[in-house]
């Protein structure tokens, strides 16, 4: 059962695998997400499908190691296998949805925070595949950080790469690379974003000056992440969504980056101010 | 001389041991503390008990063999209309239905129907008496939905009768809100739960966990692509509703479910679980009905001081009468005739009250009920860490939106008709799918006789 077929680290915290899970990879589209479990005691982890192979019946996931959980994920072998692997889940982009007659006439500008390298990636090229016109904007802390930067590279017209200390690439955040594009008159027709929540926020702010449609991929805390529960619910347009059902790609202008941020740290904030191991959280 | 005897007391846990503990409530009777009760029954000609229980559990039957001391005979009878008895015992809202219309009750207290279904139900575990007779394999496929109580009595019916039948599950683990929902303190997850699903794999029948019907494989994948010569959906009653009022969106509020889920799926109540939970010093669950009780007494178990805050009286209180009773000698307050209506929050974003309104009975109207309505100026803060809504829920509309031509009634809900049939030639429905959350034993009443349904379909379909 769910097999890691072929696992690899990109960087010393990022680790990709290839996991066997045959329906789910007939089934996935880009813009879905799965859920994992490492082992039988292990925490429901969300993650973006980053790629998947219909014939041999395996996805590709990312994982970076920050929490206990992922840590764990990112211990696993190859040839190993996760306790579950249950998905898709979500909406798959909406773009999946257009002709490729229409799909054509589109300029993709895809920003890219961090992991979120992964989730742009099967996007990136299931569009750049059907003759959409589609450039890549990366963003990481340094060239260290980088991933899936040769993958990526195939499947796009442009990619631009940022880092933050100048490493590689443009020395800069993401914002200010797409502001200097669209300013250069890129003529982008729609943008996606996907990293970090405040990467979101800021980069919704930039393409609101050039009026660019922007759709951003919330990753909200989830339990079951199929609707039960309502822990990834996100404030749009002034209403209640669920990010696992509805979602994860909202229209990003009507998304309420600020409630959303701070409701993905609630646990976290927690952790660090309960000061110990204790994971039932009391007083504040 | 029969009425004389009192209804047999049924052991519990100490009220103050147990609000720190996980461990099951209600201890059950011991075979003499059963026999006992069991006289009390008369054996009614009409018996009102039976016309009230959903399923028509043969109770004086069943209840006479216990008083002769055949347990197993006792257990036999009751197989023959219940899939599940060690949990309908246990979580049955039996005030309302056999207890309540059992004629005994009427000069004293009914007989204790449920607990001693529960005592047959774990006796028959205990001495591994099994009821797995089935069919052999009649070439037909079956797959199901969603493996709550009437999935599982579904399957097992059509098990049964030999077919081959395969359980398609979107979380980890099978048993629906057997499994996820109704806490540990109240049905034990090993020994009664998964026993229960064991049988039903003893039967043969597959469960495949992780499959999200709708996206992972679709009904009509089902029919086309793997193989099945019918479907039945008990897909459970959804969404969580919340209330739509100022502050929900704050860190400290939860739905039930996730608060339940949280704790009775991921063990996060347990040592050595990854999975957080956040309960604070003080809780407020909001509602009346099962779910609120469940989070309000795992809250009190995680070492909360916990008030339930319900807007009408107590004699409204959807809850098992047991549960708001069990509630009580546990030490949770509660605050009725109350209404929340924003939730306070501090500069970080985290909760800190409950803003409500107090209420009181209005003039009744034209069905002579009363409904509340609020007093002017009355509000007040309750201090809260954390808020969990337990408000109902609203249909999940994935698979029907993934199956063409599967009916929907305007709230959302499948629909379906007594026996389960749907606008879908082959797809059957039941349980909260169809009629929204309600209760163990329905679901599983509407399981078993859409089984009925599908094996008249099939045998007739060329
Ligand atoms: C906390 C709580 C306490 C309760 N207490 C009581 C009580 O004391 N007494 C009582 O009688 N009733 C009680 N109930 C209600 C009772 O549990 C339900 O009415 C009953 O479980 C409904 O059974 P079901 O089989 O229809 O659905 P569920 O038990 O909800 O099972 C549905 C299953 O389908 C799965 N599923 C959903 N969508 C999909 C999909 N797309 N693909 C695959 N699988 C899917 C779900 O994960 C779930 O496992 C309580 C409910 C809750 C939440
Ligand atoms: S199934 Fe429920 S209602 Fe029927 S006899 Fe048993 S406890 Fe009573
Ligand atoms: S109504 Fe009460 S006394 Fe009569 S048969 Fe039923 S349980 Fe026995
Ligand atoms: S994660 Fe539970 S409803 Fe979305």
């Amino acid at each position: 059962m769910y097999r890691i077929v072929r696992k690899e680290t990109l960087t010393p915290i990022i680790t990709l695998m290839e996991v066997e899970a045959p329906r789910l990879a007939c089934a996935a589209q880009p813009g879905q997400f799965l859920i994992v479990r490492a082992d039988e005691e292990g925490e429901r982890i969300p993650l973006t499908i980053c790629d998947y192979n219909r014939e041999k019946g395996t996805v590709t996931i990312v994982t970076q190691a920050v929490g206990a959980s992922s840590k764990e994920i990112c211990a696993l072998e190859e040839g190993g296998s996760f306790a579950d692997v249950a998905g898709p889940l979500g909406q798959p982009s909406e773009f999946i949805s257009l002709p490729d007659e229409e799909l054509k006439t589109m300029s993709f500008v895809f920003i890219a925070g961090g992991l979120g390298t992964a989730p742009v990636y099967p996007q990136a090229k299931y569009f750049h595949e059907r003759g959409a016109k589609v450039d890549v904007i990366i963003g990481a802390k340094n060239a260290d950080m980088l991933i899936l930067e040769e993958e990526m590279a195939k499947v796009c017209d442009n990619l631009h790469i940022c880092t933050d200390d100048g490493s590689k690439g443009y020395k800069g955040l993401v914002t200010a690379k797409l502001e200097e594009l669209m300013a250069a008159g890129a003529g982008y027709t729609q943008a996606v974003a996907i990293g970090p929540m405040i990467m979101m926020k800021f980069v919704t702010m930039s393409a609101k000056k050039f009026n660019l449609p922007l759709v951003v991929s919330l990753n909200t805390l989830m339990v079951d992440g199929t609707g039960m529960c309502g822990a990834c619910r996100v404030t749009v347009a002034g209403k209640v969504r669920f990010a696992c059902v509805e979602g994860p790609e909202f229209n990003a202008y009507d998304v309420d980056f600020d409630e959303a941020m701070r409701r993905q740290a609630m646990y976290r904030t927690i952790e660090v101010e309960a000061d110990h191991k204790c994971k039932i959280g009391r007083g504040k | 001389m029969a009425a004389r005897i009192p209804r047999v007391p049924v052991r519990e846990q100490d009220p103050e041991i147990r609000a720190k503990n996980f461990k099951e409530v209600c201890l059950g009777y011991s075979d003499e503390e059963a026999l006992l009760e069991a006289k009390r029954c008369l054996n009614c000609k009409k018996p009102a008990c039976m016309t009230a229980c959903p399923v028509s559990v043969k109770i004086p039957f069943f209840i006479a063999q216990v008083a002769a001391g055949n347990f197993a005979e006792a257990a036999k009878i009751i197989a023959i209309d219940s899939s599940l008895p060690a949990i309908c015992g246990r979580v049955c809202p039996q005030e309302c239905q056999c207890e309540g219309s059992c004629v005994m009750g009427v000069k004293g207290e009914p007989v204790a129907i449920g607990k001693l279904e529960r005592f047959v139900a774990d006796w028959s575990r205990e001495n591994n008496v099994k009821f797995l007779e089935k069919k052999p394999f009649n070439g037909k496929k079956v797959a199901v939905v969603g493996s709550g109580p009437g999935g599982l009595a579904c399957a097992s019916d059509l098990a049964k009768l030999g077919y081959g039948v395969t359980i398609f599950e979107v979380l980890h683990k099978p048993g629906g809100v057997l499994t996820y929902g109704i806490p540990e303190f109240r049905l034990p997850k090993d020994t009664v739960v998964a026993a229960e699903i064991e049988n039903v794999k003893a039967l043969g029948v597959k469960i495949e966990t992780n499959v999200v019907v709708g996206r992972t494989i679709t009904i009509d994948d089902m029919f086309d692509k793997e193989g099945f010569d019918a479907v039945f959906i008990g897909s459970g009653a959804g969404l969580p509703k919340f209330m739509d009022i100022p502050g929900e969106n704050l860190n400290g509020v939860v739905s039930a479910n996730e608060f339940l889920t949280r704790s009775n799926l991921m063990k996060a109540y347990k040592e050595g679980s990854r999975t957080p939970i956040y309960v604070g010093n003080k809780v407020c669950v909001v509602g009346g009905g099962n779910v609120a009780m469940d989070a309000a007494r795992t809250a009190l178990r995680l070492g909360a001081e916990v008030t339930v805050v319900y807007r009408r009286t107590e004699k409204e209180l959807p809850a098992r009468a047991e549960e708001v009773h069990h509630a009580k000698e546990e030490g949770i307050q509660f605050r009725l005739l109350t209404n929340p209506v924003e939730i306070v929050g501090n500069e970080k974003g985290w909760v800190t009250g409950i803003k409500c309104e107090q209420m009181e009975l209005g003039e009744p109207d034209a069905s002579g009920r009363r409904s509340p309505v609020a007093v002017p100026d009355s509000h007040f803060t309750i201090d809260t860490d954390v808020v969990i809504m337990a408000l109902g829920t609203s249909p999940n509309p994935l698979i029907a939106q993934t199956t063409p031509g599967l009916e929907r009634n305007r709230k959302g809900g499948i629909v379906a008709n007594e026996d389960g049939v749907t606008s879908r030639e082959g797809v059957f429905a039941g349980g909260d799918a169809v009629t929204g959350a309600a209760t163990v034993i329905l679901a599983m009443g509407a399981g078993k006789r859409a089984a009925a349904a599908i094996d008249e379909y099939l045998k007739n379909k060329k």
